[in-house]
C-alpha cells in the first residue's frame, strides 16, 4: 500500500473541525457538532481506524499527528461548550429578571410552621432577664481583641503562666499575637469601666453575654466556640457578701427554689479574694450521684472581688470603690438544664433537634 | 497533685474520715479531684508457696493449684499463668474480704474445689497489675503463712488528688497541703525530722545513719553564676563516697503512691525533696561534669543543646509570643558547655548512673517569668519547669538540700561524706514581704467585722507572722514568707491577704447579703430589638443556626468575599484559618446538613459577628471591623427571592422604619457575586439628616443567591438543577441605628372617622420600571388623602406587548375631616394617572 495516498491531511480535518465548533450557537448544538468531529463516525475516527493497515513508522508518525490533533480538538470543543453553557446560564438568569418591587401583599405563601430560636439565644435570654430583675444592664464587646484588654488589663502580663489557663486563638493583625480571639467575655469589664471612668458614670452593674473561642478540640462538653456571660459590679460598699447573695439568688431564680450555692476559694488574676460557685446538683438534688462526683454539688462559674490591679489599669481608685465580677458558661447551662449529653449537638443545626425547643 | 494522708499526717496529726478531709481541702480551694483507698481490705491476705499446678480435665483457661499458706497444703482453682511451682504467691483465703467488699468463699469450679483465691495486685488495690497473680519471690523476708501487710509494710491510706491552683507554688507539695489544712484545722504544724521520717516509716526507731564530715565544699567543686539576673540564687552540695542502690521501701512506696517512679537513692531522694517540700533539686555526677563544676549563664542567641528527652533545642532567640525576651538561662559544666535548661531539664551527659560515687547537687532559684517564657518557647514542661514558673521558695532551698543530703545517707554507704558548707551564690532573690493590713480593708472586702486580733490568729497559722499594731482596728502588721509569691506588695497584697483569711476562716461561713441599687436594669434599644427580630423570624418560620466563625479561603471566595481576609495564626483545623466575612457559607453549609438528612426544605437564620480588616491601622482604634448582621436562608419548598422580599417587608414593619427602598441588583461590593443577578436588590434608606448623616444607609441585600453556588452545595431540584434560594442578609450596625435607619414617628395618628373610597388603577408599565417607584409616584399625586396604595396584581403577557407588564394598584382615599365627595375621587384619580402616565412611560390598562 502507498501510505502517500491514504495519509490525510490532518491539518485540514482540525481546521475544519475547529471551525464547525466555532459556529456552534448553543450548547445543543456543541453537543452534535461534538459527536461530528470526535464520535466514532469523524474522519479523525476513521483515520486512526486506518492507522491499522498502515507500516510500523508510518502508523508511528500518524498515529502521534492525530494524536495532537485529537487533543487540539477536544480542548476547542470544552472551551466552546463552557462559552456557550455559561453564556446561556447568564442569558437564562437574565431571562428569569424579577423586579423585587414586584411584591403582592398576600402572594407569597406564609411558613407552615413556626421556627425555633437556638438553645443558645434561649438560655441567654432566660439568664438576662435573670438578671435584669436583679438590677444589671446587659452590655456587649467586640471579639476581636487587644491583648492589653483580654490579658494585660486583666492582671495577666505577657508570658505570664496564667495565661496557660486560656488556650488562645491569635490573629494575623499587627505585631505576633498582640490581637486575638477573645477568650472570656471579660474585656467588656474593662471597656465598660474604662467608659465609666471618662464619662463619669460610675457604678457600673451589668452583665456581658458573648461568644468567647479558645483554641480547644471540641467534644462532648467543650467547644471552640462557646457563650459566657459575666456580670461587673462596681459600687461603694461592695463586698464578699454581696457577691454570695448575688450568685445565690441568681441560682435560685434561674435553677429554681430548691437549687443553693456556694463559694469556694480559687485563683484568677482579675478578682482578689476568688472564688468558683457551685450550685446543688439537679440531678440528683444535692443527694450524690454520677453527674455531681457523689458531692451534691455542680461547678458553674468563677467569681471574686475585682482585683485592685485591675482597678488600677483602668484608673478606678480601690479604696473608694469596690466590685464583684462572676462568670459561668451560657452553653453550659444549656447543657445542664436540657441534660444535653454532648455540647455539638448546639452547632450541627440539626432542625430536629431545634425543633424540640 | 497525688498527697497521701499518711504523709500528710509527718505534719500535723490530721483525723477525720476521707471524705470530711476532702471537704475541708475543697474549702481550702485546694480542689480534691479524686480519693483513692489503698491497702484496705488485704488485712485477710497471706504469702503462700505455690506447690503443684495441674490441669483440670475440660478446661484449657483455669488449673489447678496446691499452694502451702503456713498451716498446710491447700487446693485452688486459678486462672492465671504467671507462675510455676516454688513461687511465692497472695493468697486469700477462705472468709477473706477483699477490697470493694469481695468475700471469698469455697467454689467449685469443674468439678474441683478452690479453698481460696490466688490474687493479682489489681484485685487488691496495691498496683495496676491485673495481668497475673501478686509475685513475691523478691519480697524480702516473704515466708508462706505471714500476713501480706506485714511483708509489704502495708499501711491502709487514702490518696487525694489534689488540683492545686496556679498561684499556689508553696502549696505543691506535701508540706504545702498540711500547712494550709493544719491552719484550718488548727492543728500544730511541723516539719519533721529525717529520722522522724525513718522512723515514721519503717516503724522502729533505728538509728539513722548519717554522712561524715568531708572536706571543704570548694575544694571538690566550683559554681560561677554569670547571670544573677536569671537565676537570683544558685547553691551545689558535693557528696563524695556515694553508692547508688535502692532507696528504703519506705520512701519508694510514698514515691509510688504519688505517681512517681523510684530509680535510685540519689534521684529518689532529689524526688522526694520535690514532692515534699516543693524545691526542685538535679543532682549531677560531679565526675561527668569537664572542670568539676557548674557555670550558670544566659544562651546566646541561636545556641543549640540537647535535653534529656533527645530533643535539639535552639535557644536565645525570642519566640513569636507578646513579651518573650528570648533569654534562657543555661546550667554548664564549669568549662561552658551547656548540661541542661536551668530550672527546666537537665541533659544526659551529668545523669546519675550506678558507678556514680561524687554527686553534686543543685538547688537553685529561677526568675519565674523567665522560666514561664523558655518552657512555653521551647514547648517543654516538666515537674520542675511548673514548680519554678510558678515561683518556689529561694529561702527553702537549704532545707531541701539539707533533706536530699539526709535522705541520700540512709542508704549511700559507710564511705560517704558531705563535703563542708555550700556553693552559695545569692543575687536579688525575694525578701520576706511587709504588709500592714487595715481591718476596715479586709472588712470591706469580705463584708466581714474581723477585729486585728481576729485576722492576725487567721493569718498566723498559714506561716506568716502577723502583730497588732494598736488597737482592735488599728492595722495589722504582717510578715509573709517567701514561699508565698503570690501574696503581692501592698495595697494589692491587703487583697490577698484578706483572701488567707477568708481562707483559713472558710469561704462557706462567710456573710451573704442581696444587695440592692437604686439603678434599673434594662435591656438596651439595640437588645431589645435584637430579640424582636429573633421572634419575628421564627414566626417566618426560621430556626436559628449558629454557625461556624472560622472558613477556608476557597469558602470565602466561592462566596465572593473579597480578599485579604483575616488568618488565625494558630487555627485548629489547619484549612479553616480565616474569619468570616460573610455567612453564606455557614448558612448553606448548615441547609445542606440539613438536606443530606431527608429535611432540606428549612428556613434559617443567624444573628451574628462578620470580621474584616481595618483599612488604616489606628493604633488606639478597634483592631479589626467587626459587623453585626443577620442572615436568613430561604430554602423551604417554593421559597425564592420573594420569600425574602416578603420577610423584609415584615422586618422593616416590625421595627417600624419610616421610609426604605430597595435597589434592583446587587451594589459591586462584598459578596455580590454570589447573588443572583437578575433576582436580587439592595435595600437603602434615607437617614436623619438631623443627626447630621447626609449619605444613605445600605441596610443590606434581598433576594436569591446564585445559581450556581447553590448547585455547589448540591442543592439541586429532582430535575438536578439548582433550587431556588432566598437570601436576606442585614447590617444590624445600620438597621438597628435609628441615625441611619429613621423610625415612624411615635405620635399617634387617629383613624379617619370617615368612610373610604376605593380606586383600582392598573398601567402597563416598562419591565425596567420597577413597581416601587410607580408606587412612590401615586402617593406624591395621591396626596395626604391618600391613604394607601397596595399591589394587588401582576401581570404579563403576549396581549400586553414584550418587555412590558401590567402592574394593578388599589389606592384607598380618606380624609380626616369629612367624606370624600364623586368629584374629590375623581380628580385625584385622575392626578394619579396623569402623574404615573408622564413619569414611567406607562399607559392606563
Amino acid at each position: 500500500m502507498n501510505p502517500d495516498t491514504v495519509m490525510p491531511d490532518v491539518e485540514a480535518l482540525v481546521t475544519e473541525a475547529t471551525n464547525a465548533i466555532a459556529e456552534a450557537t448553543t450548547t445543543e448544538e456543541i453537543r452534535s457538532v461534538g459527536a461530528a468531529v470526535t464520535g466514532k463516525k469523524s474522519p479523525l475516527a476513521e483515520a486512526s481506524r486506518a492507522l491499522g493497515q498502515m507500516d510500523p513508522e508510518d502508523r508511528k508518525v500518524l498515529g502521534q499527528r492525530l494524536g495532537e490533533a485529537r487533543g487540539v480538538v477536544e480542548a476547542a470543543l470544552e472551551s466552546r461548550r463552557d462559552e456557550l453553557r455559561y453564556a446561556e446560564l447568564a442569558a437564562e438568569m437574565a431571562a428569569s429578571r424579577l423586579d423585587l418591587t414586584e411584591y403582592v401583599p398576600g402572594s407569597v405563601p406564609g411558613p407552615m410552621a413556626r421556627g425555633h430560636l437556638s438553645l443558645v439565644t434561649q438560655t441567654r435570654d432566660s439568664l438576662e432577664d435573670v438578671f435584669v430583675g436583679m438590677g444589671f444592664e446587659v452590655a456587649e464587646g467586640p471579639e476581636i481583641e487587644t491583648d492589653w484588654y483580654n490579658f494585660g488589663a486583666l492582671n495577666i502580663p505577657p508570658a505570664h503562666p496564667a495565661r496557660g489557663m486560656w488556650d488562645t486563638f491569635y490573629l494575623h493583625l499587627g505585631e505576633p499575637e498582640s490581637t486575638l480571639l477573645r477568650t472570656h467575655t471579660s474585656p467588656v469589664q474593662i471597656h465598660l469601666m474604662e467608659q465609666a471612668v471618662l464619662n463619669g458614670t460610675l457604678p457600673i452593674h451589668a452583665v456581658m453575654p458573648g461568644r468567647c473561642y479558645r483554641r480547644d478540640t471540641p467534644d462532648a462538653r467543650h467547644l471552640a466556640v462557646f457563650h459566657q456571660i459575666e456580670g461587673l459590679v462596681v459600687d461603694r460598699g461592695i463586698t464578699f457578701a454581696d457577691l454570695a447573695g448575688t450568685i445565690e439568688t441568681f441560682t435560685r431564680a434561674y435553677f429554681g427554689p430548691d437549687i443553693h450555692s456556694r463559694l469556694r476559694p480559687a485563683f484568677f488574676p482579675f478578682t482578689e479574694p476568688s472564688a468558683e460557685f457551685e450550685v446543688t446538683c439537679a440531678i440528683c438534688r444535692g443527694e450524690g450521684c454520677r453527674t455531681c462526683s457523689q458531692t451534691g454539688w455542680i461547678e458553674l462559674g468563677g467569681c471574686g472581688m475585682v482585683d485592685p490591679a485591675v482597678f488600677a489599669s483602668v484608673g478606678i481608685d480601690a479604696d473608694e470603690w469596690t466590685g464583684f465580677a462572676f462568670g459561668f458558661g451560657i452553653d453550659r447551662c444549656a447543657q445542664m438544664r436540657h441534660q444535653i449529653a454532648d455540647m455539638r449537638a448546639l452547632i450541627e443545626n440539626d432542625v430536629r433537634f431545634l425543633r424540640q425547643f | 497533685m497525688r498527697v497521701s494522708l499518711s504523709w500528710l499526717r509527718d505534719f500535723a496529726p490530721f483525723e477525720g474520715s476521707a471524705s470530711e478531709l476532702s471537704a475541708v481541702l475543697d474549702d481550702l480551694g485546694l480542689v480534691v479531684e479524686g480519693v483513692e483507698q489503698v491497702g484496705e481490705g488485704v488485712g485477710d491476705v497471706i504469702v503462700a508457696r505455690v506447690l503443684e499446678i495441674g490441669a483440670i480435665e475440660g478446661a484449657d483457661k483455669i488449673r489447678r493449684v496446691v499452694v502451702d499458706h503456713g498451716s498446710g497444703p491447700i487446693q485452688v482453682v486459678c486462672g492465671a499463668w504467671n507462675f510455676v511451682e516454688g513461687d511465692l504467691v497472695a493468697f486469700a483465703p477462705v472468709g477473706a474480704v477483699l477490697p470493694g467488699d469481695f468475700a471469698i468463699g469455697k467454689r467449685k469450679m469443674k468439678g474441683v474445689t478452690s479453698e481460696g483465691m490466688l490474687c493479682s495486685g489489681r484485685e487488691l488495690r496495691l498496683s495496676e497489675d491485673h495481668a497475673g497473680i501478686l509475685v513475691l519471690n523478691d519480697t524480702p523476708g516473704a515466708e508462706p503463712g505471714q500476713l501480706l501487710v506485714d511483708v509489704l509494710g502495708i499501711v491502709p491510706d487514702v490518696v487525694f488528688d489534689i488540683a492545686v491552683e496556679a498561684n499556689r507554688p508553696d502549696a505543691w507539695c506535701v508540706a504545702g497541703v498540711a500547712r494550709d489544712l493544719a491552719a484550718r484545722l488548727n492543728l500544730p504544724f511541723v516539719i519533721p525530722t529525717t529520722s522522724d521520717l525513718v522512723e515514721r516509716g519503717s516503724g522502729s526507731p533505728a538509728p539513722v545513719p548519717a554522712a561524715a564530715a568531708g572536706p571543704d565544699v570548694a575544694s571538690l567543686a566550683s559554681v560561677v553564676v554569670d547571670d544573677l539576673e536569671l537565676c537570683p540564687r544558685f547553691t551545689a552540695r558535693v557528696l563524695t563516697g556515694v553508692r547508688v542502690t535502692d532507696s528504703p521501701a519506705w520512701l519508694a512506696r510514698r514515691l509510688t503512691a504519688a505517681g512517681m517512679r523510684p530509680i535510685n537513692n540519689v534521684v529518689d531522694a532529689s524526688n522526694y525533696v520535690m514532692l515534699e517540700l516543693g524545691q526542685p533539686t538535679h543532682p549531677y555526677d560531679l565526675d561527668r561534669l569537664p572542670g568539676g563544676g557548674l557555670l550558670v549563664r544566659r544562651a546566646e542567641a541561636g545556641e543549640t543543646l540537647t535535653t534529656l528527652d533527645d530533643v535539639v533545642r535552639t535557644m536565645g532567640r525570642p519566640g513569636p509570643g507578646l513579651g518573650d525576651t528570648g533569654q534562657d538561662c543555661l546550667i554548664c559544666d564549669a568549662e561552658g558547655t551547656p548540661v541542661g535548661v536551668g530550672g527546666v531539664m537537665g541533659g544526659a551527659s551529668s545523669e546519675i548512673g550506678d558507678d556514680t560515687s561524687r554527686v553534686l547537687l543543685e538547688a537553685a532559684y529561677f526568675v519565674p517569668m523567665a522560666i514561664a517564657r523558655t518552657s512555653k518557647r521551647l514547648n517543654l514542661r516538666t515537674e520542675a519547669s511548673a514548680r519554678f514558673e510558678r515561683g518556689c521558695d529561694p529561702a527553702g532551698i537549704d532545707r531541701a538540700a539539707e533533706r536530699f543530703c539526709e535522705l541520700v545517707a540512709l542508704t549511700a554507704g559507710p564511705e560517704l561524706a558531705l563535703a563542708t558548707g555550700t556553693l552559695d551564690v545569692v543575687g536579688d532573690a525575694p525578701e520576706p514581704l511587709e504588709i500592714a493590713v487595715r481591718p476596715e480593708r479586709v472588712n470591706a472586702l469580705l463584708g466581714t467585722e474581723f477585729d486585728a486580733a481576729t485576722i492576725a490568729g487567721l493569718l498566723e497559722p498559714l506561716g506568716m507572722t502577723a502583730a497588732p499594731l494598736g488597737g482592735s482596728f488599728d492595722p495589722v502588721a504582717v510578715v509573709v514568707p517567701t514561699f508565698r509569691p503570690d501574696i503581692r506588695p501592698a495595697p494589692m497584697g491587703e487583697a490577698d491577704l484578706a483572701e488567707e483569711v477568708a481562707r483559713t476562716y472558710g469561704y462557706v461561713r462567710l456573710p451573704r447579703r442581696q444587695p440592692a441599687w437604686p439603678q434599673p436594669g434594662g435591656l438596651t434599644e439595640r437588645q431589645k430589638a435584637r430579640r424582636m427580630l429573633k421572634d419575628v423570624l421564627c414566626g417566618l418560620g426560621a430556626s436559628e443556626a449558629w454557625t461556624t466563625a472560622f472558613l477556608s479561603e476557597a469558602d470565602l471566595l466561592a462566596a465572593d468575599a473579597t480578599p485579604p481576609f483575616i488568618e488565625v495564626a494558630n487555627p485548629l483545623v489547619e484549612s479553616e484559618r480565616f474569619l468570616r466575612t460573610t455567612m453564606i457559607p455557614g448558612l448553606l453549609q448548615a441547609v445542606r446538613y440539613n438536606a443530606e438528612r431527608r429535611q432540606g426544605d428549612v428556613r434559617l437564620f443567624e444573628i451574628g459577628e462578620v470580621f474584616a480588616r481595618v483599612e488604616i491601622a489606628d493604633p488606639e482604634g478597634p483592631p479589626a471591623v467587626e459587623t453585626e448582621r443577620l442572615a436568613v436562608v430561604f430554602c423551604d419548598a417554593g421559597d425564592d427571592a420573594m420569600s425574602a422580599v416578603a420577610a423584609w417587608h415584615t422586618i422593616a414593619d416590625a421595627l417600624g422604619l419610616a421610609t426604605w427602598e430597595l435597589e434592583q441588583g446587587p451594589r459591586r461590593n462584598e459578596a455580590s457575586r454570589a447573588l443572583h443577578g437578575h433576582r436580587s436588590g439592595t435595600i437603602l434608606c434615607a437617614p436623619d439628616a438631623d443627626a447630621g448623616f447626609d449619605r444613605r444607609s445600605i441596610l443590606g441585600v434581598v433576594g436569591e443567591l446564585d445559581p450556581s453556588l447553590i448547585e455547589s452545595f448540591g442543592l439541586v431540584n429532582a430535575d438536578g438543577r439548582p433550587r431556588r434560594v432566598g437570601w436576606l442578609d442585614l447590617d444590624l450596625g445600620v438597621l438597628l441605628d435609628p441615625r441611619l435607619a429613621p423610625r415612624r414617628s411615635l405620635h399617634a395618628v387617629p383613624p379617619s372617622r370617615f368612610p373610604s373610597s376605593d380606586v383600582d388603577l392598573a398601567f402597563v408599565v416598562p419591565d425596567e420600571v420597577p413597581a416601587q417607584m410607580v408606587e412612590v409616584t401615586l402617593r406624591a399625586a395621591g396626596s395626604d388623602l391618600l391613604e394607601s396604595v397596595r399591589l394587588f396584581d401582576v401581570y404579563r403577557g403576549e396581549s400586553l406587548g414584550e418587555g412590558v407588564r401590567s402592574l394593578a394598584y388599589r389606592l384607598r382615599f380618606c380624609a380626616p375631616d369629612r367624606t370624600l365627595t364623586d368629584v374629590d375621587v375623581g380628580g385625584l384619580r385622575q392626578a394619579c394617572i396623569d402623574a404615573v402616565e408622564s413619569a414611567h412611560r406607562a399607559t392606563l390598562r
